[in-house]
């Protein structure tokens, strides 16, 4: 019986539906305005990309200022680094092992007005909190190599990282004479292990990385940088090494000598996006060092500059929201208007059942709007960004493929939403009023209160509380724990990651089609 | 002339839903206002800021309400059937859209007053409390202050041309809900566009967009650098809703209701 019943109730809604669907796809006016909507995605994403364009000067001279964007190099994973740092290093074939005791580090932040080159002449004492000295193992000098460190930090103690993105506490505390800290790194084959001791005696393992094909002969040597402070300011780090052994790991004839120090000044080139602080060097006496640098080894976020495949995007889901409002709304008044809600409540007498189909028509239509919408206009916009020569933040399939699924369903939420204010009002007007009071407006006067007042707490509540809430499915600039950056509205983040902006508007949506289920089933047609 | 004024009035004045949207206009703007101005927090250096246009920011949006408000003076008399009555009665579309245009424009003047007049307490009150006091070289919001004087008027202005706007444009459509869509895509969508295109065009479209143009009015400071002047802003939002209106009534002329 209850099987009986179910079948029933299932094909009662598959009959509803279908009923929905006929009157939605046979309004040819309904349909021209999806089509319309879908095309002012593709085009307002395409006009919006084409007007943006990038140039960047290499110094004051107006004549050294040419189209394109500066270099950001990209790691082993496929992400956007800032890779810029002072290594001193010799070359080390075969399985080997570093030691050195670092026994101060300090710097210098740039007191310069904002808009000028740093330079060090102008600069008061101040360690950034990832300032960064130690010991380093790479297979090549060149930008966006890999790579595993064992670090002591101006703010966060000993570190061991690799690959830009990986990053693994050892020792706490910061160094001094009184304080100095042992760090010690070892490869074995692939295999690369830090290691850190506040005497030099007891050894612990702060972490190890496989770096996969680390070539036979590699890099090993003492790094320092420091980056950029959460201001911008740019900064620089001086770390004082002494008690440095570098060799093979066993006494084994076969493997080559060692060859002599070298400093090579990583990321210095005159197309290099990351900020510095003057040029790194290096002193040695005997069996002691002296590194200075500046710069960052970590992943890289929106100070180098740069857009994403779906900044261009907004704009456009912005006409197609209106475009849905207005349908969605439509599509429950015009049946109060033109009295068929009776006949259709006489064919499908469960009222939440009508409502639901609506809902699922118009969501679903929503949804492959914005979607096919999204997916078309992202490509589009990048080739016109990358033409105008911006810097686009590298993004993977799956993170492309969310802004996409976001895409549709920041459409489908909305239509749903507004299906439900039309069938509590029964009227066009106040509908499509709301819709777009609620719906569109949040999102317009988000930028217009970041523009010309300094007041961003406003346009961030914007982005939390409202339906805008839900552009946060479009965020794509890259974040990490591992730089300081303010990673605030005004800098092009949204203050919610990207699911959680949506169940903000799927709360919307919900609040809407509860009431006007409960409003539906109170009173008469 | 007169009867029709009369009737256009009568309609306009016993349909309930007018003043609920008349009430909505006044407090959705106030609020809107209010709200801003108390949320702003201008950081000490944060100059260029102009108090003025900051605390009738509420116009952005008490303007959508004003739109539906003269977009339902048309298209509900095109979807119940009563354009047919009216026609029988002013058989002259020009007399019956004048008519229709007059009271819609007299009612919205005089909701655009006492809302503009809210904007401007809530700013005098709350943006002291902002950082924009005269501590910090701004003076407190006042009427006796000419710019002030002419960005209240104008945005009272705006909101009738608004509505001759929608007016127009309702007249063409006669459908309420893609009139109402029209109406607020073509007032919100151009100045979201200027925020995102660079450049001349930028500047051209502030030019041009009836919103951003007829905005220019709220204006009081570094006027030099707005792309359109206070009144050529007003005069161009004036145009668009006499050129919309003229449509309107062509088209009324020549087609069947």
């Amino acid at each position: 019986m209850s099987v009986l019943v179910q079948t029933s109730r299932a094909a009662g809604f598959r009959a509803a539906l279908w009923a929905e669907w006929t009157k939605f796809r046979t309004v040819r006016g309904w349909m021209i305005g999806l089509v319309f909507a879908g095309l002012m995605v593709v085009l307002f994403t395409f006009l919006q990309a084409n007007g943006k364009h990038t140039g960047y000067c290499t110094t004051p001279n107006p004549s050294s200022c040419v189209a394109g964007h500066q270099y950001v190099p990209t790691g082993p994973g496929g992400e956007a680094v800032a890779d810029t740092y002072e290594l001193v290093a010799k070359r080390l074939t075969g399985d080997g092992t570093i030691t050195a005791r670092i026994t101060s580090l300090a710097g210098r932040i740039w007191a310069g007005p904002a808009n000028e080159a740093p330079s060090p002449a102008n600069t008061q004492p101040g360690l950034t909190s990832w300032a960064k000295a130690g010991l380093l193992v790479t297979p090549s000098t060149k930008q966006g190599s890999a790579y595993a460190a064992v670090m002591a930090t101006g703010g966060h103690g000993v570190r061991f990282q690799y690959d830009y993105t990986h990053d693994q506490a050892g020792l706490p505390g910061s160094i001094s004479g009184s304080a100095p800290r042992w760090l010690r790194m070892t490869r074995t084959g692939d295999t690369i292990t830090g290691y850190d001791s506040r005497d030099g005696t007891n050894w612990h393992t702060v972490g190890s990385a496989h770096l996969a094909n680390l070539p036979t002969t590699v890099y090993v040597g003492l790094l320092a940088t420091s980056p950029t402070t959460s201001q911008g300011l740019a900064t620089r780090a001086t770390a004082s090494f002494d008690h440095i052994a570098i060799g093979p790991l066993t006494d084994r004839a076969a493997q080559p000598p060692l060859g002599s120090w070298h400093g090579v000044s990583i990321g210095t080139g005159p197309r290099e996006a990351y900020t510095t602080l003057g040029n790194g060097g290096y002193r040695r006496a005997g069996d002691a060092m002296v590194v200075m640098g500046s710069g960052d080894i970590a992943p890289a976020v929106a100070s180098v500059g740069g857009d994403t495949a779906s900044d261009s995007l907004l704009f456009g889901l912005v006409v197609a929201l209106i475009v849905l409002i207005v349908i969605g709304t439509i599509f429950i008044t015009s049946e109060y208007r033109r009295g068929l809600i009776r006949t259709t409540f006489a064919a499908t007498p469960d009222r939440g059942r009508v409502l639901a189909a609506k809902a699922v028509v118009i969501g679903g239509v929503g949804f492959v709007v914005g979607a096919i919408a999204s997916a078309a206009a992202i490509p589009l916009g990048e080739h016109a960004m990358n033409a105008n020569g911006n810097y686009i933040f590298p993004a993977d399939p799956l993170t492309i493929a969310r802004v996409i699924i976001g895409s549709g369903a920041l459409v489908a939420l909305t239509a749903v939403a507004v299906l439900g204010i039309g069938t509590i009002l029964r009227r066009s007007a106040g509908a499509i009023l709301v819709g777009v009071v609620v719906f569109v407006l949040p999102t317009f006067t988000g930028p217009r209160i970041l523009g010309p007042t300094s007041s961003s707490s406003a346009a961030t509540w914007l982005y939390r509380a409202t339906p805008a809430a839900g552009f946060s499915m479009l965020g794509l600039l890259p974040r990490s724990g591992l730089v300081s950056y303010p990673y605030t509205m005004s800098n092009g983040y949204y203050p919610l990651p990207p699911w959680a902006g949506l169940l903000v508007l799927v709360a919307y949506a919900a609040v809407a089609m509860f009431v006007a289920r409960a409003v539906l089933q109170r009173r008469d047609a | 002339m007169t009867d029709a004024l009369h009737a256009e009035w009568t309609k306009l004045r016993t349909v309930a839903g007018t003043w609920w949207l008349v009430a909505g206009a006044v407090a959705l703007t106030v609020t809107a206002s209010a709200g801003i101005a108390a949320s702003t927090h201008v950081s000490p250096g944060g100059g260029g800021q102009d108090p003025t246009k900051l605390c009738l920011i509420g116009v952005d949006l008490g303007q959508a309400v004003v739109a539906v408000l003269a977009v339902l003076a048309v298209t509900e008399e095109y979807g119940t059937g009563m354009i047919r009555v009216t026609l029988a009665a002013t058989p002259r579309r020009a007399v019956m859209l004048g008519a229709k245009a007059v009271n819609l424009a007299g009612l919205v003047l005089a909701t655009g007053a006492p809302a503009v007049a809210g904007c401007l307490i809530a700013g005098r009150l709350l943006l002291p409390a902002a950082g924009l006091d005269p501590a910090h070289g701004y003076a407190l919001v006042s009427i006796a202050h000419g710019p002030t004087l002419r960005a209240a008027c104008g945005s009272i202005l705006y909101l009738g041309l608004i509505a001759l706007l929608s007016l127009g444009i309702a007249t063409v459509v006669r459908d309420t809900a893609v009139s109402t869509g029209v109406v607020l895509g073509l007032l919100y969508l151009p100045p979201l566009l200027a925020q995102l295109v660079s450049g001349p065009w930028r500047r051209h479209l502030q030019q041009i967009a009836p919103m951003t143009a007829g905005l220019a009015i709220q204006a009081t400071r570094n006027i030099r650098s707005l792309p359109v002047s206070p009144w050529a802003g007003l005069g161009t939002l004036a145009l668009w809703a006499a050129g919309m209106l003229l449509i309107g009534l062509a088209v009324v002329k020549a087609r069947d209701a």
